[in-house]
């Protein structure tokens, strides 16, 4: 043991922030040569789901998660100021205390029926939902199989929780097939999958995969937080669309993409499932969401139900984005487009910040993503589209990321 | 399968992301010396998990810093 130091004796300061060193030094390089901050952007106002002054400029918006363009539905907003009138600005309190009011039944009531399932659990944010959902149920003892490229709030749950985290390469059924065959029959097994991967916007072949992990015995979790609103023909998702929602055990989602305000949930058919609310700690340790938000959530939802008009005119969009983009020559993420996310993939970080910057110059907003946020560690220009970008912005963008590509030396002359 | 036939098998494995030809002993680090990044760790931890038929959570993956760690570990998983 280490002798206790006298009075005027100190020892050697560490710095707890020197690890943190090589990044700083690589933002330093970046913004040396007079680049804008990627990660720096201010709206200083939003005209609508689409448009918003960025910097002192006009701007589209197509790197927001504002997929089905609900946060000026003036339906949404009425729900919100009125909750703010009857219910005030905030619960100040844990779901299981103090803060549940009758808003966060409804917008529980609201994801049952949008689902179809028995249950629903909400969240403050998406990330609780993850990291809640998979530290509680997936123990000591218990595995979780899960593809290498998911969320960061699915691995933070994995880190949490005391399972044994058994990862795989992305989408490749035999790989998680050899996994789930070599763990112990007898352990609990947890398989973690996404509908659609935000980083490159592929979706996963869920009816296969699903089929393999019940055949082992394994419950299935979907993260369908990219899906939600727009995939599927009631917008419930990539299992909806492949027609294996009733496999899953467990769907996570989130209200700040299509819902359009923030917040997560869970929801399951599980008999058991509503002990989750005193188990769970991501749950039961944080302040409820306020009533403006789950109002405002709600109706949300409820209109997504019958926004089939709405998910034809997204696919739309995200058709003529992928084929436009790709006949000027740039390399997409994947070759079909999937989502409503369409990845351009950039050769460096350097040429991606530039091809970002003269994007913006164009009047252009999209999502620089950089590792260790992506696969492969590529550099990614992430585009998402909005049902309610019209045919002529889609054009206009199109149009811009042509002149950015070649004044950066991106695409040929 | 005794410890050093499990090395052999093990050191043969390792070769295709051997990329500088770093000799390798029972003290090889595996991000210090051999550079490995988190995609080649989970390739490089695929082959070994199908060769032996075995499975390395990532929970017994961070316990592995050396290369004569990964043997002990391949052998005790071996049962």
């Amino acid at each position: 043991m280490t002798d206790m130091l006298s009075e005027n004796e100190t020892a050697a300061h560490v710095d707890l922030f020197s690890k943190f060193d090589p990044l700083i030094e690589m933002r330093r390089n970046l913004l040396s040569t007079g680049q804008e901050d990627p990660f720096g952007l201010v709206m200083e106002r939003v005209i609508s789901p689409t448009v918003a002054v960025c910097n002192g400029r006009e701007t589209i918006l197509l790197g927001t998660y504002n997929y089905m363009g609900m946060t000026f539905d003036p339906d949404v907003i009425a729900a919100g100021k009125q909750a703010l009138d009857d219910f005030g600005s905030g619960t100040t309190g844990s779901r299981v205390l103090n803060g549940t009011y009758a808003g966060h039944k409804a917008v529980e009531q609201a994801l049952c029926d949008f689902y179809g399932m028995d249950h629903a659990m909400v969240f403050s944010t998406g990330y609780q939902a993850n990291l809640g959902i998979i530290s509680t149920i997936a123990g000591k003892g218990d595995y979780i199989v899960l593809d290498i490229d998911s969320h960061a709030s699915i691995w933070d749950g994995c880190k949490m929780g005391d399972a044994e985290v058994v990862p795989f390469k992305h989408n490749d059924i035999e790989a998680m097939e050899k996994r789930l065959r070599r763990i112990p029959a007898e352990a609990g097994k947890l398989v973690i999958l996404e509908g659609v991967y935000s980083m490159l916007g592929d979706i996963a072949p869920l009816k296969e995969m699903i089929a393999v992990a019940k055949k082992y015995g394994a419950m299935v979790l979907v993260d369908e937080a990219h899906s939600m609103g727009f995939i599927g023909p009631k917008g419930r998702g990539v299992a909806e669309d492949q027609d294996c929602l009733d496999e899953v055990d467990f769907v996570i989602g989130t209200f700040s993409k299509s819902v359009g305000t923030v917040g997560g949930f869970c929801v399951s058919n599980h008999p058991k499932f509503e002990i989750m609310r005193l188990v769970c700690r991501p749950y039961v340790f944080t302040a409820s969401l306020p009533p403006s938000v789950v109002a405002t959530a709600t109706t949300s939802i409820r209109k997504l139900m019958h926004a089939g008009d709405k998910r034809a005119h997204l696919w739309e969009n995200s058709k003529t984005l992928h084929k436009g983009l790709k006949d000027a020559g740039f390399q997409i993420g994947t070759d079909e487009p999937q989502s409503a996310i369409i990845a351009v993939i950039m050769p460096d970080l350097e040429k991606g910040a530039a091809m970002w910057e003269a994007l913006l110059h164009e009047g252009l907003y999209v999502n620089l993503a950089r590792p260790p946020a992506t696969p492969a560690n590529m550099t990614l220009l992430r585009c998402s589209l909005c049902a309610e970008h019209s045919a002529e912005q889609v054009q206009q963008i199109i149009g811009m990321f042509t002149r950015a590509g070649k004044a950066t030396g991106i695409l040929g002359a | 399968m005794d410890r050093e036939e499990t090395s052999a098998r093990i050191a043969a494995l390792i070769e295709p992301f051997n990329k500088k030809d770093v000799a390798i002993t029972d003290q090889t680090r595996f991000t210090d010396d051999l550079e490995f990044d988190s995609l080649t760790v989970m390739d490089f931890v695929a082959a070994i998990e199908d060769e032996f038929d075995i499975i390395i959570s990532m929970n017994q993956q961070a316990e592995i810093e050396t290369y004569g760690q990964l043997v002990d570990a391949v052998v005790k998983l071996q049962g």
